[in-house]
């Protein structure tokens, strides 16, 4: 050993981060949504304890942790889906753009129609291809015309990179796709009534990896015009698509930061063991 | 507690070879430097005769790093320590061959007469060598304060290489007789200094691996 070496010498500083720095541009964008102190309730069992998040404009954030850990119940509390459950019981605030969407008097419908949301199982109506994507446009009164009508399930199909395989067969049953159309499908669905946030629950968990790869490569895309959230439990593919990650445990919010910091150097010790996979 | 897994078992083989590639290395420094004052060309030889060995280590922890990042996608320290070693492993190797090069000068030096300033490179050669003990050291407990310790000690070795240069310079001048084997031994101090410059690389990757702080280019600018 060094002589030199058996003293303390000061710690030398080294720079921060880049993706440490407090002013990212990510950072730099207003909140979306913004989530103070929300707890959330099945009957007597409390589900999610006291989370507080901002999501920035038009990025993809992804949520992960185990099964169980309030991520999936946490990601329906931003269009209130969770109020179709019966029993259930919200306390807090969720806002959108600033406004609480837990006041009384929210207008439910157009809070969903603003803040989509695309489920891990595929579910189009039996309907054909074409009319999967304009029944939300239809209900809503959208449109003014048919022109205007087929418009915008173009750009919709075109907008969820699915024009190219259907445009000719718009009319055949929307059950006759792959799974990974279906699924582009649904998207296609939600993006037609052009929301502002687009809420993904494990969208591409029953599929293979080319479909996967294909709604990977949308959610990239579709991040420039959507705030997208996005709720996974492939830790590679929250790598992959997102820009921050929030990981969650027994109903918390145990960190949230860069999908970058995350995933090389998390600050918190049960973030590092659940992505290495040392949960025990 | 935390659960095994089968990537602790990969990770710890993984450490156990880059440890006995450490090792190769240290060992082959040593030896060229005893061939080099001792006049011992048959050691030198064996230094020679083992680079393959270090040079399959090499290759044989690259591919074990490819295998775990493309099977097991490691992730935060694990993901750190692959990177690490994935990067350390060449440097060693690197190490191995300058101490090669010191054996060749050992072997072409012991067919002519004795040259004195060979001895000064003694101190060099030990400081050398115990920063790269201390290197390894540091690498095996992730210890980064002793990683940075070791960094600031590379300045000795410069220190060292600029007193030696400068008098092998004077020597060629006022005896020209000897300035071939001196230039050869100058060669070997150039060496030696690279050595604690690859030391040094193996340190900031030690500190990257522990804390996940990038020094590299931040404590070249400060010194």
């Amino acid at each position: 050993m060094l002589a030199s070496m058996q003293t303390a010498t000061p710690k030398i500083e080294v720079p921060q981060r880049k993706s440490e720095a407090p002013t990212t541009e990510d950072q730099r964008r207003e909140a979306k949504v913004a989530v103070r102190d929300l707890d959330f309730f099945y009957g007597k069992s409390q589900a999610l304890h006291g989370i507080s998040l901002e999501i920035p404009e038009r990025i993809v954030m992804a949520f992960i942790g185990p099964s169980g850990c309030g991520k999936s119940t946490f990601l329906r509390t931003l269009n209130r889906m969770n109020d179709v459950i019966p029993n259930t019981r919200a306390q807090g605030e969720v806002l959108i753009d600033g406004h609480d969407i837990y006041i009384a008097g929210t207008d439910v419908v157009e809070l969903r129609r603003r803040v989509g949301m695309v489920f891990q199982k595929s579910n189009p109506f039996p309907k054909s291809i074409f009319e999967n994507v304009a029944y939300g446009l239809r209900i809503n009164r959208v449109t003014k015309s048919s022109s205007e009508l087929s418009g915008r399930v173009e750009q919709a199909l075109k907008d969820a990179a699915l024009w190219e395989e259907v445009k000719d067969r718009l009319k055949s049953s929307a059950l006759s796709l792959s799974g990974g159309q279906q699924q582009r499908l649904c998207i296609a669905r939600a993006l037609a009534i052009r929301p502002e946030v687009l809420l993904m629950d494990e969208p591409a968990s029953a599929l293979d990896p080319i479909a996967t790869s294909k709604i990977e490569e949308l959610i990239f895309d579709l991040k420039k015009h959507y705030t997208i959230v996005i709720v996974t439990h492939n830790m590679q593919q929250a790598a992959r698509v997102s820009d921050q990650t929030a990981f969650f445990l027994l109903g918390k919010l145990i960190e949230v930061n860069t999908t970058e910091k995350m995933f090389t150097a998390p600050n918190e010790r049960l973030t590092e063991d659940y992505i290495t996979g040392r949960f025990g | 507690m935390d659960k095994h897994r089968h990537l602790d078992d990969e990770l710890s083989l993984l450490r156990d070879r880059v440890l006995l590639l450490g090792g190769e290395t240290e060992r082959a420094l040593e030896r060229a430097m005893f061939a080099l004052t001792e006049r011992d060309t048959a050691v030198a030889n064996e230094v020679l005769d083992n680079d393959d060995r270090v040079d399959l280590l090499e290759v044989e922890i690259d591919r074990q790093c490819i295998d775990i990042i493309a099977l097991r996608q490691p992730a935060a320290r694990d993901l750190r320590f692959v990177i690490s070693v994935a990067k350390m492993a060449p440097v060693l190797e690197r190490i191995a061959d300058h101490a090669c090069n010191i054996a060749r000068a050992a072997i072409d030096l012991n067919n002519e007469p004795e040259v004195k300033p060979v001895h000064d490179l003694s101190p060099m050669a030990a400081h050398a060598l115990s920063m790269l003990r201390a290197a390894l050291d540091a690498f095996t407990s992730g210890d980064a304060e002793l990683a940075r310790e070791v960094i600031k000690s590379d300045s000795e070795i410069n220190n060292l290489y600029n007193h030696i240069f400068h008098r092998l310079i004077e020597l060629m001048v006022t005896e020209p007789s000897t300035a071939s084997r001196d230039a050869r031994l100058l060669f070997v101090a150039k060496h030696l200094e690279r050595i604690g410059d690859y030391v040094t690389d193996i340190c900031e990757l030690t500190v990257y691996m522990t804390e996940a702080a990038f020094i590299k280019h931040y404590h070249q600018r400060s010194n």
